[in-house]
């Protein structure tokens, strides 16, 4: 089941780096990753793995929350079905 | 493959515009808990919501931390209670709403409809005995929202249910006196109600419903607001293309969400209803929508033909999307629980005369409306038959849930809180209505009901 990260934010040193580390504790596989700057803000979307996780995504979700209050960003993880569902048919 | 920009603009929806599936409504069949004695009824409503919602909540909680979306309420609708309750030899039939109260509780949700009757050519004994205990019912539970409907485009109006709907609407108001008459927010008369509506107050489950079902109201003033923003001064064929577009968008979420409620809870799906239903945060208007449009203020002239546009443009971009369109559908109006209508009574620019015109076209009807404590039930009762005329001739749902909180009067405010919110008291004409109201009888049913 593949599932998308979205990060966005104040630009600093090691947002990629702790994300991917976090993800990796989980055994979470990180499919694609785009990241730019938009207006200012770090914008970054990857799409994930999450088949052979050790958390939910209700827990992976949490566990990214507490990660982005650390880092004072907005970090979330959504099933990949919700964006398909408004965006493709 | 889906691109960055569509992913981020979900999100934007979501955490700026207040895009939310507003609720997952489980409608339960009750029929099956008739019983001659009334204890054992109650027992047996109890027991029957509380195993089939037992995990209604937690699935709804589940699903909002999977796919990011919030769902901000979980609800249960079940049978019109006069249905269940005329099964069992009693006059008092408190205790039936007593009963669904407890289930509700115990399952957690936030409403739960039902406490219904269905008077639309005439009243059994059960129905009237349902009726007059509604003001009870409503003051002594916290979570029961009750619904009559008076009429209907196949039978006419009866008018001695409208009648009698004025003075209860009063005693309702009476019975909850310590908390603005707040009772009243959970009764609506309706005409053309429908079996499936998934939103409160007006939910119940009809009878030609499945034992259970799961319905799945969506909605997102806010989007729709925000995407007019991108097509200031255009034709009104483009305004009419971006709503399409982004009511198409909102409802493939609501088709995804209530697919997999209806999975995990085993339980079948029933209808997507695509509702504009504003909440009293900003950003989140159906007025502000219309006055994006180019109207100065939501209430002036122009303000029916930008909700007609509105309210049919939502069927269409939603009707695609879902594979079983339903409930209500379209942009609800009412006007405490909407920022821009609150400020646009306010500015004495929407009126009570022009709220009824754009009931014409919009989804529902007379919508969470405060009036002076002192107007009169006949009234009360000519505002319920001129919204049940229009319902029945247009052959649609029409409802109205006015609010005569006690000791107010115009100017004054009631303030409700939460997605309720507040509602300035509007004035009504002064001029009776009574003798009118006092004839009684029926409305026939208009030409164009007879189609076989």
């Amino acid at each position: 089941m593949n599932a998308i990260v979205t990060v966005v934010g104040q630009d600093k040193v090691g947002i990629i780096a702790a994300i991917c580390i976090r993800l990796a504790e989980y055994n979470v596989n990180i499919l694609d990753i785009s990241q730019t700057i938009l207006q200012g803000a770090f914008t970054m979307v990857m799409a994930v793995d999450v088949s052979k996780a050790t958390a939910t995504i209700g827990e992976l979700g949490a566990a990214l929350a507490e990660l982005g209050s650390e880092m004072e960003l907005s970090i979330r993880i959504q099933r990949e079905e919700i964006f398909d569902a408004m965006h493709n048919i | 493959m889906l691109n960055q920009k569509e992913i981020l603009s979900t999100i934007e929806m979501i955490d700026q515009q207040h895009l939310d599936i507003r609720t997952i409504t489980m409608g339960i069949s009750l029929l099956s808990c008739c019983d001659p004695d009334p204890r054992r009824a109650c027992d047996k409503i109890y027991e029957k919501i509380t195993r089939y919602a037992e995990k209604l909540v937690r699935t709804g909680e589940d699903i909002e931390r999977e796919f990011g979306i919030p769902i901000v309420n979980k609800r249960i609708s079940v049978t019109p209670m006069a249905l269940v309750a005329g099964a069992s030899e009693t006059g008092d039939y408190v205790p039936f709403a007593l009963a669904m109260d407890r289930a509700a509780q115990t399952c957690g949700v936030n409403f739960i409809g039902g406490y219904s009757a269905l008077v639309q050519k005439g009243m059994t004994l059960a129905d009237e005995k349902l009726i007059r205990s509604i003001p009870e019912a409503l003051a002594r539970t916290e979570l029961v929202c009750s619904s009559v409907n008076v009429g209907s485009t196949k039978a006419g109006i009866n008018m001695d249910a409208v009648a009698l709907m004025g003075r209860i609407i009063k005693d309702t108001a009476e019975a909850t006196r310590d908390r603005d008459g707040l009772g009243c927010a959970k009764l609506v008369v309706f005409c053309n109600a429908v079996e499936d509506n998934p939103f409160m107050a007006g939910a119940f489950h009809g009878v030609g419903e499945a034992e259970k079902v799961i319905n799945v109201g969506v909605s997102g003033p806010g989007v729709v607001h925000h995407a007019l923003q991108a097509v200031k001064g255009q034709p009104f064929d483009v305004v009419a293309e971006t709503v399409k577009k982004t009511a198409f968008r909102i409802t493939r979420m609501g088709q995804l969400v209530a697919q997999e409620a209806s999975r995990r809870l085993d339980t079948p799906f029933g209808i997507v209803d695509l509702s504009l239903a504003p909440t009293p945060a900003v950003g989140d208007s159906v007025a502000r929508i219309l006055e994006e449009m180019g109207l100065e203020i939501c209430g002036t002239h122009g303000t029916t033909a930008a909700l007609a546009l509105l309210n049919d443009a939502v069927k269409k971009g939603g009707v695609m999307a879902s594979s079983s369109v339903g409930g209500l559908s379209g942009a609800f109006i009412p006007v405490s629980e909407d920022e821009g209508m609150i400020a646009a009574a306010k500015a004495g620019t929407l009126c009570l005369d022009k709220l009824e015109a754009m009931t014409c076209v919009c989804s529902v009807g007379l919508d969470m409306i405060a009036v002076p404590g002192d107007t009169p039930a006949e009234t009360i009762s000519a505002i319920i038959a001129d919204e049940a005329a229009i319902g029945m001739v247009n052959c649609k749902t029409t409802a109205v849930r006015l609010l005569p909180a006690p000791g107010k009067t115009v100017g004054g405010t009631i303030e409700m809180g939460g997605l309720l919110g507040s509602a300035p008291v509007m004035p009504v004409h002064p001029e009776s209505s009574a003798a009118f109201i006092a004839r009684g009888g029926r409305i026939p049913a208009p030409m164009h009901s007879l189609k076989n």
